[in-house]
């Protein structure tokens, strides 16, 4: 009698869009619990591995999107990440609705570049707007992830907790619909 | 006397003649969500939250009045379902960016995602552009944030008799505005006093200098979801006095 296979474990990714990583430093928050998660599951392309492109090894499992759509690279990379991933995930205020960077979505975003990298006080002479064939160009407006997208489950908080994430994805994992229940669920 | 009752979710909820279905579920510590509603104030009925099924068909607990032998039905995935897309829809079409908000914690639009696990605005953001008015030196107006719910508009002209507050346009365009030429808090008589300054359930009347005071953790909907609030919303002797 063979012994019985050890389930294969989930592919994961993850990556950070137009965010700050503050949601990538909350799931390191779940702490020695990434050990536990590590059996459950190992990484693609995500800032832990150095992987340039998700599912060049394959389809994943789960992934995981941290940030809004602010450029065309970032449109790019959520496209890739949709196409190689069964499940997409939302990952805190900027995924979910836009968040800090959408607060510019009220403003012109020339006269945003401008005042940035032009005219603002302290600059040195003659500096101007980047304009670089190597820089993604910014989109006219921050997007949530699901206005270019179909995701799948939405995580919010800024940043969603470790214990937040830690409870979404082992009730994902475990074939449950996630739950976060009071205390854990916040936008802020 | 209480010896009417009706039925909410499987549990009788007595009444008095002239009670709304909220104000006596609210009374027995049925918690029905709600934006609109107010305990102090009329029922208003434009939120829409407080849908709840009376024998099967849907109606606004706020201003139904209650009946005996009444089956209503609240917290039923259906009713639920219904709820949490209006709460969407009013969270698309502000700007409600909790973690800039000063009202964080305290908001009501806020606990209520929480209660229902609104993950996500599903809908696609308005981020409404409205120039804020902070000309008031003790209060700030931030109407990126109004639902609409006519709280401050009620206060103001019943209770303080000013009529600071107005709504103005139709349909998707209607807005919040100062009675005032300028259009400008500052001008007009609004004080940090008046009951409207105290009756925005969500972050569209703030008392400046006061952002933040209170750490996270024992802001008011911190510790408790807000259906656990439940004492807070029962109507006071003298609004259900008007309602017979």
């Amino acid at each position: 009698m063979n012994a019985p296979e050890k389930p294969a474990k989930l592919k994961v990714a993850t990556c950070s869009l137009a965010g700050c990583f503050g949601c990538h430093m909350s799931f390191l928050d779940i702490d020695e619990r990434l050990l536990t998660l590590l059996e459950l599951v190992e990484f693609d392309r995500s800032p832990i591995t150095d992987i340039k492109h998700v599912g060049a090894n394959g389809p994943c499992d789960i992934g995981i999107i941290e940030g809004g759509v602010c450029n065309a690279e970032n449109v790019h990379v959520l496209r890739e990440f949709r196409a190689n991933c069964k499940i997409l995930i939302a990952l805190g205020a900027c995924a979910v609705n836009g968040g800090l960077p959408a607060q510019r979505n009220h403003l012109d975003l020339r006269n945003i570049l401008e005042a940035v990298y032009a005219t603002d006080t302290g600059l040195a002479s003659g500096t101007q707007v980047p304009n670089d064939k190597e820089l993604p160009l910014t989109l006219n407006k921050v997007y949530p992830i699901h206005e270019v997208v179909k995701i799948d489950y939405f995580v919010p908080g800024c940043p969603p907790s470790g214990d937040a994430i830690w409870k979404f994805l082992t009730d994902l994992v475990a074939g449950h619909t996630p739950h976060l229940g009071h205390g854990l669920i916040h936008y802020d | 006397m209480m010896n009417d009752t009706f039925n909410i979710d499987g549990q009788e909820v007595p009444f008095t003649p002239g009670q709304t279905v909220m104000q006596a579920a609210l009374n027995a510590g049925v918690f029905i969500p709600h934006l609109c509603y107010h305990p102090e104030f009329h029922p208003h009925g434009s939120c829409k939250l407080c849908t709840v099924k009376v024998n099967g068909r849907p109606a606004t607990s706020c201003t139904l009045p209650a009946a005996v032998g009444m089956e209503v039905e609240s917290n039923t995935p259906e009713i639920l379902d219904k709820r949490r897309v209006l709460l969407q829809m009013l969270l698309v079409e502000g700007n409600h960016f909790c973690p800039s908000c000063e009202k964080s914690g305290n908001c009501k639009l806020q606990a209520l995602g929480y209660e229902m696990e609104v993950f996500t605005p599903h809908f696609n953001q308005f981020y409404p552009d409205r120039p804020v008015d902070a000309s008031h030196p003790e209060v700030l107006l931030d109407f990126n944030r109004c639902i609409l719910c006519e709280l401050c508009i009620r206060a103001s002209a019943e209770v303080d008799g000013k009529n600071v507050f107005a709504l103005s346009g139709r349909g998707i365009t209607k807005h919040l505005i100062v009675n005032a030429e300028s259009g400008k808090l500052a001008d007009t008589n609004f004080a940090l006093t008046d009951k409207a300054a105290q009756v925005c359930p969500v972050g569209v009347i703030l008392e400046k200098r006061q952002g933040f005071v209170v750490p996270i953790g024992q802001r008011h909907y911190d510790a408790a979801p807000i259906s656990a609030h439940v004492a807070e919303f029962k109507p006071t002797a003298a609004s259900q006095g008007e309602r017979s």
